[in-house]
């Protein structure tokens, strides 16, 4: 009798269990997912039917008014363009920096691997400020041109980390030994053996710098001027907060009778530029989310 | 270790090549350092040099280091500016509220996402709930406009509905809103990433541990307690106490963008305030000591929070 009452018991609080484990996922990914979606399908539905809360889980008299709209702004394509480059430009000389300085620094054998570790993380914890260093990169003459969009950043000393460790850890010492006895330089053992071996980690650094460049802000706020240079995100501030006029429609805030009307569009808009700025980056991140674990692992053993 | 396996073979013959060599491959180990050690010594170190403008004045023609002298000056014309307790005030609120309620936040999910025995469904609810670490601050900010709007926010209307608010309250302008919608969003984009790691610790966890717990008679709840948090709780305390090194840092870019004329009493920080006085306003001299005031006070925390990891955790990061 009293056995059977603790069984019954314990029975009521693994139901309990399952329903809070339930419940909190169901949550967790509505409340993660229902607004992303939501700016999907409130980008191809009627500006009108969205503004008055029709639009809740189908898209309404889809129509592609918003993207039309970006189409025929310039300041978009600008933005997009010019962001390209930067990622492309600026990721690519992240890993060559970055992943050859890792490798010299994970050499038991080099000598000076200590100090100089310690000038790359010292900069982690302690810099100049927003200030000077905008004072050095107007001294060098780069304020308002597109190399300091590509060269800002150029190491991570955080990635430079994780990679260092997994060139630790991953790569075989024995291969390197083999190597050396085989006469190999370190330069051909860079690019043969451990680059090859190294595909998880490249991928997640390559990821983390990628989306750094594609959503970066600041730097295009603090260093450009010019309209024809502005990164994407910065054009983005522009239409989407600062509410700049969209050339299609008079954003002029939530004012009445033809203001408000515009307004209608203008958010429509938004959807779709939201949408579309950040498309790039999520068709990517599902190819190398498999990675994120060993990346943030590795970030975790020696941050 | 490696560089003796090369004398091994050649006995002492070959010595002088062999140091050749080996100062062949030292040579090439130094080029693939030197782009990276440029780079921080240019754009790391010069600017930390160029921290003596903080106690100079800035003469357009005297370079970047400034001109005369000035001592503490614009320290103290910080400290004693109406705007020093509000800025110090707003960063260490922004930034202890965002550690306090963002900190559970991850453990609870990556317990929730341990406890999916589908493979398929946890999946998916990974790789929804790690999506927005990769959305702009510029996106993140524009989608919180539009959920609050106060005319037609879905997150708004049903705060009405459920008279949690007053109608016709603007949480983009109110100021006391300010920071729960700060933490929140901030828990909506990086949630799910940072419970990555406990994940990993979990997963790690012995299976025969579980079935041992099973055996023992105990239920899920017990086995969440006596199981799966003794197995994080390292990672709960070391990331806990790095966390404390950033009580008064708090993001840039978030704080501009939600920024507005209605919430500043609230909003503005000690970084956003570098900007609007050093950058926007040009006074170099007394936006860099407003700067390394903040610096400082970061580092001996940092400094801090290490001392302390290493003591409890025989963990650091120094």
């Amino acid at each position: 009798m009293e056995k059977a009452k603790g069984k019954n018991s314990a029975d009521f609080s693994e139901i309990i269990f399952s329903v809070v484990v339930i419940l909190s996922s169901i949550i967790a990914f509505i409340v993660v997912a229902y607004p992303i979606y939501f700016i999907l399908i409130a980008s191809i539905s009627d500006a009108n039917l969205v503004h008055q809360g029709q639009v809740t889980l189908l898209p309404k008299k889809v129509n592609l008014y918003g993207y039309n709209q970006i189409f025929n702004d310039p300041r978009i394509w600008i933005g997009y363009r010019n962001t390209i480059f930067y990622t492309f430009a600026g990721t690519f000389l992240n890993l060559v920096v970055t992943l050859p300085a890792a490798y010299t620094l994970s050499r038991k054998d080099f000598k000076h691997r200590r100090i100089i570790m310690s000038i790359f993380v010292f900069t982690m914890f302690f810099n100049g400020g927003m200030i000077p260093t905008y004072l050095l990169v107007k001294n060098l003459g780069l304020v308002d041109t597109p190399w300091i969009m590509v060269i800002m950043g150029a190491v991570n000393v955080y990635n430079l980390i994780i990679v260092r460790t997994y060139f630790e850890t991953s790569v075989p010492v024995e291969l390197y030994e083999a190597a050396v006895l085989d006469g190999c330089s370190h330069f051909r053992h860079f690019f043969t053996i451990v680059l090859p071996l190294s595909k998880a980690v490249i991928s997640v650094i390559f990821l983390y710098y990628m989306v750094g460049h594609w959503n970066d802000f600041f730097n295009g706020l603090l260093y450009i001027n010019s309209d024809s240079l502005q990164p994407l995100q910065v054009v983005l501030r522009n239409i989407l907060l600062a509410n700049e006029a969209f050339k299609g429609g008079v954003a002029s805030g939530a004012g009445s009778g033809m203001g408000s009307y515009a307004q209608r569009y203008a958010d429509q808009v938004k959807f779709a530029v939201i949408i579309v700025s950040t498309l790039p980056v999520v068709c990517i991140y599902p190819f190398i989310q498999k990675y994120f674990e060993v990346g943030v692992m590795i970030g975790a053993i020696k941050g | 270790m490696s560089g003796k396996t090369v004398l091994i073979n050649g006995k002492g013959i070959y010595e002088r090549n062999k140091k050749l060599l080996k100062y062949f491959r030292n040579w090439q180990l130094w080029i693939m350092l030197i782009p990276a050690l440029l780079y921080v010594i240019i754009f790391h170190y010069i600017p930390i040099y160029g921290i003596q403008l903080a106690f100079r004045d800035y003469k357009f023609n005297a370079g970047f280091t400034g001109g005369d002298w000035a001592g503490l000056k614009y320290f103290k014309q910080y400290f004693n500016s109406p705007m020093f307790w509000p800025t110090l005030r707003n960063t260490f609120v922004i930034a202890s509220t965002s550690i306090v309620f963002g900190f559970p936040a991850p453990i609870f999910l990556a317990l929730v996402i341990n406890q999916i025995v589908n493979q398929r469904r946890k999946r998916i609810l990974q790789t929804t709930v790690y999506l927005p670490y990769f959305i702009s601050t510029v996106v993140l900010v524009s989608l919180i406009n539009i959920f609050l709007s106060p005319s037609n926010g879905i997150v708004s209307e049903l705060l009405m509905k459920l008279h949690l608010i007053d109608k016709n309250t603007n949480l983009l302008g109110e100021p006391k809103a300010f920071v729960p919608v700060y933490v929140i969003s901030g828990i909506w984009q990086t949630c799910g990433w940072n419970s990555i790691i406990y994940l990993a610790a979990l997963s790690s966890v012995d299976r025969q541990l579980y079935d041992a717990s099973r055996i023992d008679g105990a239920n899920r709840w017990q086995i969440v307690w006596h199981v799966e948090i003794p197995a994080i709780l390292p990672t709960i305390i070391i990331l806990l106490i790095l966390n404390m090194g950033n009580i008064l840092s708090v993001g840039f870019e978030k704080t501009f963008l939600m920024q507005n004329s209605l919430n500043k009493g609230v909003s503005e920080v000690i970084s956003t305030y570098v900007f609007n006085v050093g950058v926007k306003s040009s006074q170099f001299s007394f936006g860099s000591a407003v700067g390394l005031f903040n610096t400082v006070v970061n580092f001996v925390f940092l400094v801090l929070a290490n001392t302390i990891a290493k003591k409890t955790s025989d963990f650091s990061i120094i």
